[in-house]
């Protein structure tokens, strides 16, 4: 199909991967930044704000499907970006009790977790929730408009409910795009966002972002846990800052 | 490549006359062949051509031009055909042509079930264990390929054919129509759009979901450049060379390069107004939002007023590869969704680098070109003695392809 030129160019590249494999497995820590304005929100989050100025505890319950784990028999696995999260904010806000758990609704979609979200939230009372969803509703392409009132409806329940929203959209993966159609979710989760001013997440741009700054190389078809555990750390370091930004409680900073 | 960077402020085209017979109109190969060429780089990973297709800078794309150009094209030959060989002749002629683009949809169907179970037997990233769900359809090749073969299994980049192929079904009927009365026929489509619109019709699909280009809002792109091929342009020329529309339609296309820029500048999102965001999101394309409509019909109109029929660069080589790329649009429709599969394979297969992204677009447009004029050679050279005989009745070839 290819030219020969685009062919030796290829081996070229696939021999300079192969050889440059080992060395980046001896690398320990990527340098995953987040441009701003993807930490950044209009939206605030009033209660995380209070619970951080008057030292209360800090509860963040995620809930999520798949997406939001790597080891699939655990779901309170540490490595995995709610663990990361706890910990990077138990370290940044040392003043606060910072406590993260995690509600995974695995194959469930927007509009089954949000007929469920007041059961879900009434336990544990969260100060705020962050909502990992789209990733179920984009592989069964769900309608988006009832897609989007789902995550509608849920907002409303958990603002109802008393707790600050973080909503958080789909992966980025470059494997499955030929078979996963993600942007009509990410725009129907954008919009949400807007019309009730919740923060949002946007894990999406995030990943796409790391992809092609090259921290991290998606397509890779390595077998193994240890890219997903740096991409989760990332994830987990980038939406700490989302959510110390979104609380207004510490002046923006650098990772 | 030359073209490409032609292609953002390049668009589509109502056309102000019909070609006289046997002469083909090169704008709509011009554009057709853009609108491949297009739908191909948006097909691939984003990368730095991504920028020069013509979504990044307003509502529509390269589907809208894809489409109405179809409808353009196959109107003006089974118009034809219909007029000069009767109803039943046409209608075989054009179920000849449907029959053609489903046996094409379903070479492209075997080759990405091919692709997609080497990616689902190879891969084992834990970071997207879930994402990989969506092979799970593997597991009953049975219930797949059936619904496939129903057209309703069509994974994402697979939309257009089918759309495609229900759209040329109701040719018939709409030429028939048409023949009638051309500007009922445009009313009745612009009727089926807007109960589509307030009752919500849609075809559903396997295993779950609805068409991704819902047919019954579509048509009224088809039917619309049917209903320009049946002379409906012309009568559209005074409208068309007004300063109004022309004012009318800068503004348009200025204020929708500005919202889109908020989709790609997100510190500029602020600037937008709530009321106007509420207002117009989501811009479905499934429905073929009327801003969408809108926004292609701007374009047409501008590029139609700067773009006249007889402008001597539709002659130049450096257009060719477009044009030839344009008359013959099922077969490079069909390569360029095999060639961003492939690309999609080896970016992940070899390097998922910006350099790679790069190459992989250029060499598929060069593959693209190729085999445009590789087709053309066969038709005017190799095949010549049967050319002559299918001229008679009517050029299947400018309704996209070799009948």
């Amino acid at each position: 199909m290819r030219s020969h030129s685009g062919l030796i160019l290829g081996l070229t590249m696939l021999a300079g991967v192969l050889s440059a494999a080992p060395a980046r497995a001896e690398e320990p820590a990527v340098s995953c930044e987040v441009p701003d304005y993807l930490l950044a929100s209009e939206s605030a989050l009033p209660k995380v704000a209070e619970a951080i100025k008057t030292g209360h505890s800090l509860d963040i319950l995620v809930v999520g499907s798949r997406s939001s784990t790597i080891n699939t028999t655990n779901a309170s696995d540490a490595s995995a970006y709610p663990g990361r999260l706890q910990a990077i904010l138990k370290e940044k806000l040392p003043s606060v009790a910072v406590n993260v758990s995690v509600e995974i609704q695995a194959k469930k979609t927007a509009e089954e977790v949000a007929a469920d979200m007041v059961k879900v939230v009434e336990g544990k009372k969260p100060t705020l929730v962050i909502w990992q969803t789209g990733t179920v509703d984009a592989m069964r392409s769900v309608d988006p408009e009832d897609f989007r009132s789902a995550v509608d409806e849920g907002v409303v329940a958990l603002r109802e409910a008393g707790t600050d929203v973080v909503l958080m959209n789909p992966q980025y993966s470059p494997r499955t795009e030929t078979m996963i159609s993600a942007p009509p979710y990410l725009d129907s989760m954008r919009v949400v966002a807007q019309q009730h001013d919740v923060p949002l997440f946007d894990r999406f741009a995030i990943m796409r972002h790391w992809n092609e700054s090259g921290d991290f190389d998606l397509f890779s078809t390595v077998h193994g846990i240890e890219l997903a555990k740096r991409v989760h750390d990332c994830l987990g370091r980038a939406l700490s800052q989302f959510v110390i930004n979104a609380g207004h409680s510490i002046p923006a900073q650098q990772n | 490549m030359d073209t490409p960077a032609t292609a953002p402020a390049a668009p589509p085209l109502p056309v102000i006359s019909a070609p006289p017979s046997g002469e083909r109109e090169l704008r709509l190969d011009l554009f057709r062949g853009l609108a491949l060429w297009l739908i191909f780089i948006d097909h691939l990973p984003p990368n730095i051509l991504t920028w020069l297709t013509i979504r990044n800078y307003g509502f529509s794309d390269a589907t809208e031009i894809f489409i109405f150009i179809s409808g353009y094209t196959a109107a003006f030959v089974y118009g034809r055909a219909m007029r000069e060989a009767g109803f039943v002749i046409a209608t075989a002629r054009i179920l000849r042509r449907v029959w053609q683009i489903y046996v094409a949809h379903v070479f492209l169907f075997t080759i990405f079930l091919a692709e997609i179970s080497y990616v689902a037997t190879s891969f084992e990233n834990p970071l997207y264990s879930e994402e990989m769900g969506i092979m799970d359809f593997l597991k009953q090749p049975d219930v797949t390929i059936v619904q496939a073969l129903l057209l309703r299994f069509r994974p994402v980049n697979m939309d257009v054919l089918p759309l495609y192929i229900v759209l040329m079904l109701f040719l018939p009927l709409i030429l028939w129509l048409m023949k009638w009365k051309a500007d009922v026929t445009l009313a009745l489509s612009v009727l089926l759009y807007a109960i589509t619109w307030e009752y919500d019709l849609y075809l559903s699909a396997y295993p779950n979901g609805f068409w991704a280009f819902n047919p019954f809002a579509w048509q009224l792109l088809f039917v619309f450049g049917a209903w320009c091929a049946q002379g409906g342009a012309k009568r559209m020329s005074r409208i068309l060379s007004s300063p109004v529309t022309l004012w009318i339609s800068f503004a348009y296309l200025f204020a929708a390069f500005c919202v889109t820029l908020t989709w790609y500048v997100p510190q500029l999102s602020h600037l937008m107004p709530r009321r106007l965001e509420q207002w117009m999101y989501p811009i479905s394309k499934t429905d073929l939002d009327v801003l969408r409509f809108a926004h292609f019909l701007a374009l047409a109109a501008v590029t139609v007023r700067f773009l006249p029929k007889d402008w001597p660069g539709l002659k130049s080589p450096w257009l060719r590869p477009l044009i030839l790329c344009g008359q013959h649009s099922l077969e490079i429709f069909c390569l360029g969704v095999f060639l961003a599969f492939a690309g999609h394979f080896l970016l992940a297969e070899v390097s998922g680098g910006a350099g790679m992204h790069f190459v992989i677009s250029i060499s598929g447009i060069l593959i693209m070109s190729a085999a445009a004029w590789l087709f053309s050679w066969y038709k005017y050279s190799a095949d010549k003695n049967s050319s002559r005989k299918r001229d008679a009745g009517g050029n299947a070839d400018m309704a996209g392809g070799g009948s």
